[in-house]
């Protein structure tokens, strides 16, 4: 076990070397750190002498160990637009998507497991046919059309919810967060529905298609013919097992709702990282985008690394697999 | 004439005139393409040509609304085009780039699958990191970075003139490593059988095995997946457009469409992202569908929920 947790942290520390470098290639190609310092009005004689005390007419492998060993120590650079440290940006974006990303996964959860688990357990039920046929054709609607028709119906035809904006937030030891103010809490409602309506279909049908298989095995008929009530059975037995597919494709899918993040931020004027993201693509600020992208990686790498090794700890074929 | 024949016989044609999704999708989707591919004849006014908008038209209602115009017939959009014209070039520009994206990571993947698995070794598994680390992270996000990049690299004018070969190269980039594994699985379970070997016996050469008898072997998992990259590929496309990353207004696919009429949904011109939007998820739909039936007539043991 114990190698099986190193072998994974070595994939995972080279995946973000490889990261860091494809950073740093963008940096180096497009990015003018002379241009983010100094503006337009100093001469080229002046810009090459701050090229050289910068250390950026280094060889690209030199300038590369400096590029990582500064991002070890939390520095990856100025942000152009801000002119403050970019990870001290994405550090003040990040609680507005962190708290879309937990709303949404409360929302995932809380739709997902019942009606998969209904529709399971009564497949030819009229509400299962309803759920099924809702996630068939969910797959097939872009996060930001749902994003838009849920504005439209209820930002400007009925008028109940706000559209745009986090509204007003607290500030809680640093974290400006939404919610503890009912302004904050409304604003959150139409962007985590809109956000959850993606990864809504998948999961009602793992946890349908999990449930389904489990109820077909071997303990669960014994557990029948034991005589267990039926709830027992259904919310106990075969219950728990649904769970650990369940929750090792949910780890996986994080890293996905933080991509679709960017989007749905995009269509409600949503001040977090994805929003911010964009905005910098826009102003062409090259050290955010770059920052940008070693955060997210490390996420994903993150992310990754311990759903692996939490699934190696319940699932011991997982730790065999890969040795040779 | 022959190969009519088999095809009239075939499991394939029985499983479709038996199910009536399938056919509907199918005619659906061939109803799409081909009024993308005649759209210069069939739209009523060509929304490339400059001179025949007017931006007095602008933001007018469908015709069947108070202050239509029996020309414009699902209204105009915020520079005065006709929609309904515009919705079939954006049909097409969108199809396009969701066709080309895929037959570009169908041959990068591919070849990436073949080489990997019937040459194996070091080479193997050189190739195969890469795509696992690629593929650990979601392929939005990879094609939305890759987007921004290029976009900063070109500029904004220069990116917005090559938007279709960059956004089918950036798209294609970004889901390579499905093809390359399913292909390389494939060919792991096909190298070893007997009439490789023998192939091998007579002494045609690797490449000549390769090409000739172990890659006509490894194409019906490649036919399932595609057609779901397919869908997969106009989505991203509408993602990337929709975030200012992808086609540019002029040239608009279906995704700048919704992008442009999302700016004028608050002041009630709900049509411009209404009317694009449907047909934009009606036609990933039915290639969804399509690819569901596909696949669960060339591949029952992958089939699951």
């Amino acid at each position: 076990m114990f190698a099986f947790i190193v072998r994974r942290i070595i994939q995972a520390i080279i995946v973000m070397l490889i990261i860091s470098l494809v950073g740093f290639s963008i940096q180096h190609q497009i990015g003018d750190p002379i241009r983010d310092l100094v503006g337009e009005r100093v001469t080229p004689a002046e810009r090459e002498v701050i090229r050289d005390q910068l250390g950026l007419n280094d060889p690209f492998y030199v300038q590369y160990v400096r590029f990582v060993k500064n991002a070890c120590k939390g520095d990856l650079g100025l942000s152009f637009f801000y002119k403050k440290p970019a990870l001290e940006v994405i550090a003040a974006k990040a609680p507005a998507t962190i708290e879309l990303v937990i709303v949404t996964t409360l929302i995932l959860i809380v739709i997902s497991i019942p009606a998969g688990i209904y529709s399971a357990i009564y497949p030819r039920s009229w509400f299962s046919r309803i759920v099924m046929a809702f996630s068939t054709i969910g797959v097939a609607i872009p996060v930001f059309l749902t994003a838009i028709a849920l504005i439209y119906l209820f930002g400007v035809e009925l008028n109940w919810l706000p559209s745009y904006g986090r509204g007003e937030t607290v500030n809680l030891w640093g974290w400006e967060s939404g919610f503890f103010t009912w302004d904050g809490l409304k604003h959150l409602i139409l962007p985590s529905v809109s956000l959850s309506s993606i990864m809504l279909p998948l999961f009602i049908r793992l946890v349908r298609a999990e449930m389904m298989e489990v109820l077909e095995t071997e303990y669960i008929k014994f557990a029948w013919a034991k005589g267990l009530h039926r709830q027992r059975v259904w919310y106990i037995h075969a219950f728990k097992n649904t769970l650990l597919p369940v929750i090792t494709v949910f780890g996986v899918q994080l890293g996905i709702l933080f991509a679709f993040t960017i989007l749905t931020e995009t269509v409600f004027q949503w001040q977090g990282m994805g929003f911010m993201f964009l905005e910098a693509v826009e102003r062409s600020d090259t050290s955010l985008l770059v920052a940008y992208l070693v955060v997210v990686g490390l996420i994903f790498v993150v992310v990754n690394t311990i759903v692996d090794i939490v699934y190696g700890f319940v699932n011991p074929m997982v730790r065999i697999a890969g040795t040779k | 004439m022959k190969s009519w024949n088999r095809f009239k016989n075939s499991y394939l044609l029985y499983s479709f005139k038996r199910d009536p999704v399938a056919i509907f999708s199918f005619s659906v989707l061939s109803a799409l393409v081909i009024i993308s591919i005649l759209a210069p004849v069939l739209a009523p006014h060509n929304t490339y040509d400059m001179a025949t908008i007017d931006i007095m038209d602008a933001e007018t209602p469908p015709s069947w609304m108070e202050g239509g115009s029996k020309s414009f017939i699902l209204g105009t959009d915020i520079q005065g085009r006709d929609l309904f014209s515009t919705m079939i070039y954006g049909l097409r520009v969108s199809l396009l780039i969701g066709v080309g994206a895929v037959l570009f990571q169908a041959v990068v993947g591919i070849l990436v699958g073949l080489l990997s698995g019937y040459l194996g070794g070091k080479l193997d598994a050189f190739l195969m990191r890469i795509a696992d680390i690629q593929f650990s992270i979601p392929y939005l996000i990879v094609a939305i970075f890759t987007s921004a990049i290029f976009k900063l690299a070109f500029g904004v004018g220069r990116y917005a003139e090559l938007a279709v070969p960059l956004l089918i190269i950036i798209i294609g980039m970004s889901e390579w490593p499905k093809y390359a594994r399913t292909v390389r699985a494939s060919v792991l379970g096909e190298k070893n059988k007997e009439y490789v070997e023998a192939a091998r016996v007579i002494g045609i050469s690797r490449w000549q095995i390769m090409y000739r008898h172990v890659l006509p072997n490894t194409l019906t998992p490649v036919l399932v997946i595609s057609t779901i990259q397919v869908a997969e590929a106009v989505m991203s496309e509408a993602a990337l457009t929709f975030l200012g990353l992808g086609m540019p207004i002029t040239k608009p696919s279906l995704g700048a469409l919704i992008r442009a009429g999302f700016e004028y949904i608050f002041s009630g011109s709900w049509w411009i992202t209404f009317f694009p939007g449907v047909l934009l998820i009606i036609l990933i739909l039915v290639i969804l569908l399509l690819g569901d039936w596909l696949r669960d007539v060339l591949n029952p043991k992958l089939y699951k929920g």
